[in-house]
C-alpha cells in the first residue's frame, strides 16, 4: 500500500531538526515533521514565580503547547488556550518530567514553551521531540533525550507518523514517546479502534520510528556541538 | 588538551570495564551514563564528563559578580545568574555595622549596581546568602562586564591562571572573574577592556577546540 | 506579568552605552543612522494564506494571514475587514509570560495597524463579496520568536511582506445565494507600501532601530510610518520621556530617508520568494 503523500506504511516523512536557534533561551530547537512546524524554548531552572509552586526537594517541570492562530489548516485558531491544548500541556510536561534528573535542582522551576507554528498532523509528538532537544541544548541533567512517533491505521493497515489528513480520515491515532536507550515509554495516548493484535504490533512500528526520530535528534545536537571543531579541521 | 575529545549525549551508556565514574556521570545497570552534554575525559581510569552548558550553582567561599535588583530595609537581591537569587544582608555588606536603618540602603548600593561578593552561605534550602565586608568585594565602579557560560570559567582561567594571566599581561588589564561566568575587565582604556572581552568570547566559544592558548596568543600578538 | 529583573541593566553597561554615544557611536559598531542585518523571507508557513519571517538582528518575528469571510462594521458596509493581532509567546524572552496580550502587545498591534489602515495599503473596498453583508476578513498575526528590540518595524515589515505573500481562496455567489470557496487563488489587492521607523532617544541621542539593551535605557521612542508617496500615515511616541520639536523633525527627515530602501528590501524579498 502506498500512502496518499507516496509513503510506504512504515515511513517517516522528510525531518529537520535544528538546536539553539533562539537567542534569549536557555535552550531551544526547531523541528520539521513534513509540513508540521514547532519551535521550543527552555528557560530555567529558575526561581518559580509563583512561589507556591515550589518543591522542597526537586524542580517543577512546566510545558505549554501553544498553537499560533495562522497554524492551522481550518480558519484561523483563537490564541487562547482550548482545551485540547491544555490536555497536551500535562501529557508534554509528564512525558518530558520522566526524563528529568528535577532532584538536581530542588525548588526550582523549569519552563518548556512550545510553539506549533504550522500544524499537519502529529503536533504533539513533534512538540516533544523539539522540546526534548531544547532540554539537552539547556544543559539540563537528564536519563536520557524522549523521542516520539505517532502511529495511525488507514485502510486497515498500520501507518507511522500520521499527517493531517489520516489524522482526520483514519480509523486510529496512537501517539507514543519514548527514552529510546531505557526503552521507557512516557507518553502513551490513544483514540479510535484497534484490536489487542493491532496495538501491540502499533507499539513496535511505533519503537522503530522512534529508534529513526533519536538517530536524528542526536545528530542534531551532534552537529551544533562539534561546529566550532569543524572550523578548525578536527 | 592536545586531542579531541569526544561529545556525549544524554542516555549513551559507556561500558564500565574496569573506569571508575568521576564527575557529572552516574553509574546504572553496570553502565556509566552522562546526563548532560559534555566532553568525555577519561584519565587514569576514571570517567569525568566536562560540561559544555549549565547553569551556576552556589558553592560557599565561591567568588561570584552580582547585580543588584531590588533593596528593602535590611538586605538586597542579587542577581548572580543562578536558579537560586541571592541575598546581600546589611550587616554582611558594611564594615562596622550600621546603627540603625535610618537611610534608605539604595543610597550605598542601588538597582543596576554591580558588586563582587562571596558566597557566605548556601544548602538549596534556602537563599544563597553573600557578603561584601572583606578585603577585595564591594561595589565595582568601572569596567567592562562580560558574560560567559559557567561552566567554561575554568578554561578561561587556564592551568595555574596561564590564560587569564597572558591576557592580563599583554593587555595591561585587571580583569575579577566570578565562578558565576562573569567577568569585569579594567584596563586603563576602553579600547583594552573591548579586546579583552573579546577575547573572553572566543576562548568561551572555542574553549574545547585544540591548541586555543597557541591562537589567543597569535590574537594577543596581532593587537 | 513582565518581571521587572530581567530588565534591569547593570550600572557599568549603561555608563558605557551612553559613552560610546556621546562619541557618535553604538556598542554594536552602528552609526545612529544605520538599521541592523536585516533578513526577509516570505511563505514560511503552509496553512496560512499568505506569511513572513524577519530576522532584524536578534529579533525575530512571524507574521500569518488568515482569511475567513463574514459580516463588515455596520458603519463600514461596503469594506472588508482587517484585524492585526500581536502574541508575546513565551519562548521570545525571559520576561515573557503565558496570558493574553498585555499592554506592550496591543500596542505593537495597534500601531502595526495604522500605519497599514492608515495608508490604504489593503484595497478593503474590493474585499466586498456581496455589499452590505458578506465581505472577507483578513487576520493579521504577529508572533514575536526572539525579543531584542524595535519589535514595531520588524513586526511591520513582516506584516507587509506577509500581506504582499498572501493568496486568497476565490470565493464566488453560487444561484442559490450560497457562497462557494474555489481551489483558485488570487493576490490581496493592494497599492502602495507603508514603511515604519523607529528612532529612541538615549541621552539626548536620536538614534534608530534601538536594541532591547537601547530601550531599557532609552527616555522615550518616536515610531512614524510613511506612505509611498511619501506622507506621514501613523505616528507614535512612546515611553516616559520627551521630544524637542526639533527631534522630531529630525526624525521625520530621516525616516523620510530610510524608508525607501526598507521598501526596495521588502519588495525584493517578496519577488524572491515567489520564484
Amino acid at each position: 500500500m502506498r500512502r496518499r503523500d507516496g509513503r510506504a506504511p512504515d515511513q517517516l516523512r522528510p525531518m529537520k531538526f535544528e538546536v539553539g536557534i533562539l537567542k534569549n533561551a536557555d535552550g531551544s530547537a526547531y523541528v520539521e515533521m513534513g509540513l508540521t512546524k514547532v519551535i521550543a524554548a527552555v528557560y530555567g531552572p529558575k526561581e518559580p514565580h509563583p512561589r507556591h509552586i515550589l518543591m522542597p526537594d526537586r524542580a517543577v517541570l512546566r510545558a505549554r503547547y501553544h498553537m499560533a492562530p495562522f497554524s492551522v489548516t481550518e480558519e484561523r485558531k483563537s490564541p487562547a488556550p482550548s482545551r485540547r491544548e491544555i490536555e497536551l500541556s500535562k501529557v508534554i510536561k509528564e512525558a518530558l518530567s520522566a526524563a528529568v534528573l528535577l532532584k538536581q535542582f530542588p525548588r526550582t522551576v523549569i519552563d518548556v514553551y512550545i510553539e506549533v507554528l504550522n500544524a499537519y498532523g502529529s503536533t504533539r509528538v513533534a512538540s516533544i521531540n523539539a522540546a526534548s532537544l531544547a532540554l539537552a541544548d539547556a544543559g539540563i541533567p537528564m536519563r536520557d533525550l524522549v523521542a516520539a512517533v505517532s502511529v495511525g491505521k488507514m485502510g486497515g493497515e498500520l501507518i507511522l507518523d500520521v499527517d493531517d489528513y489520516e489524522d482526520k480520515y483514519g480509523e486510529a491515532d496512537v501517539p507514543i514517546a519514548m527514552m529510546p536507550g531505557r526503552g521507557e515509554i512516557t507518553l502513551l495516548q490513544m483514540d479510535g479502534l484497534l484490536t489487542p493484535e493491532e496495538f501491540i504490533r502499533a507499539l513496535e512500528l511505533a519503537k522503530k520510528g522512534i529508534m529513526e526520530v533519536y538517530e536524528l535528534q542526536r545528530k542534531a545536537l551532534r552537529e551544533k556541538y562539534e561546529a566550532i571543531w569543524r572550523e578548525y579541521g578536527f | 588538551m592536545s586531542s579531541k575529545k569526544e561529545l556525549i549525549l544524554p542516555g549513551m551508556p559507556i561500558e564500565k570495564k574496569g573506569l571508575k565514574p568521576g564527575n557529572n556521570v552516574y553509574v546504572e545497570g553496570g553502565k556509566i551514563y552522562s546526563p548532560i552534554i559534555g566532553l568525555l575525559d577519561i584519565k587514569n581510569n576514571v570517567v569525568n564528563v566536562i560540561p559544555l552548558k549549565g547553569s551556576y550553582i552556589p558553592r560557599v567561599g565561591d567568588k561570584v559578580i552580582g547585580i543588584i535588583t531590588n533593596y528593602s530595609l535590611y538586605s538586597w537581591s542579587v542577581d548572580i545568574r543562578s536558579p537560586y537569587e541571592a541575598v546581600l544582608m546589611a550587616a554582611a555588606a558594611f564594615k562596622k555595622p550600621l546603627s540603625r536603618p535610618t537611610v534608605p540602603l539604595n543610597r550605598f548600593l542601588d538597582i543596576g549596581d554591580v558588586i563582587v561578593a562571596k558566597v557566605k552561605s548556601f544548602d538549596l534550602l534556602s537563599s544563597p546568602s553573600l557578603a561584601i565586608n572583606e578585603r577585595g568585594y564591594g561595589k565595582v565602579e568601572r569596567g567592562t562586564l562580560v558574560e560567559i557560560t559557567p561552566v567554561k570559567v575554568p578554561r578561561l582561567i587556564g592551568k595555574k591562571g596561564s590564560l587569564i594571566n597572558l591576557i592580563k599581561k599583554k593587555l595591561n588589564v585587571d580583569m575579577v572573574i566570578g565562578q558565576n561566568g562573569r567577568i569585569i575587565v579594567v584596563g586603563k582604556d576602553k579600547e583594552a577592556e573591548l579586546k579583552a572581552a573579546e577575547i573572553i568570547y572566543r576562548v568561551e566559544r572555542e574553549a574545547h577546540v585544540p591548541g586555543l592558548t597557541d591562537r589567543i596568543s597569535k590574537m594577543l600578538e596581532e593587537w | 506579568m513582565v518581571s521587572f529583573k530581567d530588565f534591569i541593566i547593570p550600572r557599568v553597561k549603561k555608563d558605557y552605552i551612553i559613552s560610546l554615544l556621546e562619541k557618535g557611536r553604538r556598542v554594536d559598531g552602528r552609526g545612529f543612522e544605520e538599521y541592523r542585518k536585516m533578513e526577509i523571507k516570505v511563505g514560511v508557513i503552509d496553512n496560512a494564506d499568505g506569511s513572513a519571517q524577519v530576522k532584524l538582528g536578534d529579533t525575530f518575528v512571524v507574521v500569518g494571514i488568515k482569511s475567513s469571510i463574514g459580516e463588515p462594521y455596520p458603519d463600514e458596509p461596503n469594506k472588508g475587514v482587517f484585524i492585526v493581532n500581536a502574541e508575546f509567546p513565551p519562548v521570545a524572552s525571559p520576561s515573557f509570560e503565558p496570558g493574553p496580550p498585555d499592554e506592550n502587545a496591543i500596542e505593537l498591534a495597534r500601531v502595526v495597524d495604522r500605519g497599514i489602515r492608515e495608508s490604504n495599503f489593503i484595497e478593503l473596498e474590493k474585499l466586498v463579496i456581496v455589499p452590505g453583508s458578506k465581505v472577507r476578513l483578513i487576520w493579521v498575526d504577529i508572533y514575536v520568536l526572539n525579543h531584542d528590540g524595535n519589535l514595531i518595524d520588524a513586526s511591520s515589515y513582516a506584516a507587509v511582506a506577509a500581506l504582499l505573500s498572501t493568496k486568497l481562496p476565490k470565493v464566488v455567489v453560487g444561484d442559490d445565494g450560497r457562497l462557494e470557496k474555489l481551489e483558485e487563488r488570487e493576490p490581496l489587492p493592494l497599492r502602495g507600501v507603508p514603511i515604519h521607523v523607529t528612532h529612541a532617544k538615549i541621552n539626548g541621542k536620536i538614534l534608530v532601530d534601538p536594541t532591547l539593551e537601547e530601550e531599557s535605557i532609552m527616555e522615550a521612542r518616536l515610531t512614524m510610518a510613511v506612505t509611498e508617496d511619501g506622507k506621514i500615515c501613523a505616528v507614535q511616541k512612546g515611553g516616559i520621556g520627551s521630544f524637542t520639536m526639533d527631534e522630531v523633525k529630525a526624525v521625520m527627515e530621516n525616516t523620510l530617508k530610510l524608508a525607501p530602501t526598507i521598501r526596495e528590501r521588502i519588495l525584493g524579498a517578496v519577488k524572491g520568494g515567489q520564484v
